[in-house]
């Protein structure tokens, strides 16, 4: 597996090519057009820096949606 | 709509609101009872929850803030769920980022899942952390007076106490509480949580609050977007009673028709 990275994404193993950036994380996971927000090693990443921002090995990834809720 | 009614807002972080019922977004069908039943209620606030993307599922599907467009309501992200200061602040964190800079925030630090009452000290702890971050923060707690107080003075926009236990719908069990901790505020206080039915909303606004937050009486009515006008109607009906101020309670009878010309 040298040419992919492991993260943990949501708490999960997730694989992605290496130096993958977030904006290619978001569409991976098709989330293109949606309101989210990502979180890598609880330092939150702001959105302008989503294309230039590169995951490493073992980054540990949160994104969040907002969902229904009191 | 008379000039008196156009003057009376509700004041947030220095935004005007016409309503003052605010509603949470959980627990309904699907996203258009949501939206349908966010409608009725006449709610400007809405409450949402900050949760993971579901990997690998269907993102096809529309997303809350599709239907609820931050355009048009206020979104007030929570932290419901989180049970620690530090869980709280990041949920806010990562809703402000969600958000695009929006800071107004609705804390809760619950303690037991079992009562789902709020952890006053991690609450405390987590307005303070919020406040000096630049938040405005409106904060779920128990209907202590001291407590409410404590989280006015930190610098919380809104306070918010409950009648009763989340998604309890046992109504405003404490009035004399609240009304203590209305007399000592001066920022809004809000019920949040514990409202079952319309007349519950009533007796809140009744007792001078500035607004009613609620989520389960809406949605787990039997019919919600229904219920959502109820609250509505209660919401404005409880507060213009409070104006209009009640008569005195009496022991004995006091005859509404006149005594003289009877003709016995």
């Amino acid at each position: 597996m040298n040419d992919k990275l492991e993260i943990e994404l949501n708490g999960k193993p997730f694989f992605l090519d290496k130096a993958a950036s977030l904006t290619q994380l978001a569409e991976t996971l098709a989330l293109n057009g949606t309101r989210y927000a990502i979180e890598v090693n609880q330092e939150i990443v702001p959105r302008s820096q989503h294309e230039s921002f590169k995951l490493s090995d073992a980054d540990v990834v949160e994104v969040v949606q907002a969902i229904g809720g009191g | 709509m008379n000039k008196s009614k156009q003057a009376d807002t509700l004041v947030i972080a220095g935004k005007s609101y016409q309503s003052r019922l605010l509603v949470g977004t959980g627990k309904y069908r699907d996203l258009a009872e949501t939206a349908a039943a966010i409608e009725a209620s006449g709610a400007e606030i809405v409450t949402v929850a900050v949760r993971r993307t579901n990997i690998g599922q269907n993102n096809d599907e529309p997303n809350l803030l599709d239907v609820l467009s931050p355009e048009k309501y206020t979104i007030l992200p929570n932290t419901a769920g989180c049970y620690t200061a530090e869980d709280a602040v990041r949920t806010c964190r990562l809703a402000r980022e969600l958000l695009d800079g929006h800071d107004l925030v609705k804390l809760e630090v619950l303690g037991d899942q079992k009562t789902l009452y709020p952890d006053i000290t991690q609450t405390l702890s987590a307005a303070k952390t919020l406040v000096d971050d630049g938040f405005k923060v409106m904060v779920y707690t128990s209907d202590d007076p001291i407590v409410a107080k404590q989280l006015e003075e930190i610098g919380c926009v809104a306070v918010m106490p409950l009648g009763a236990p989340i998604g309890s719908g046992l109504g405003i069990r404490n009035p004399y509480n609240i009304r203590l901790i209305l007399e000592n505020a001066s920022v809004p206080i809000l019920v949040d949580a514990g409202v079952g039915t319309a007349s519950d909303a009533t007796v809140a606004m009744e007792l001078g609050c500035d607004g009613v937050l609620m989520n389960t009486a809406i949605a787990a009515a039997r019919e919600p977007v229904l219920m959502a006008r109820a609250m509505n109607l209660a919401v404005e009906s409880g507060r213009v009673a409070w104006k209009a101020g009640r008569m005195p309670r009496k022991l004995y009878a006091s005859a509404s028709s006149p005594i003289d010309g009877l003709i016995s």
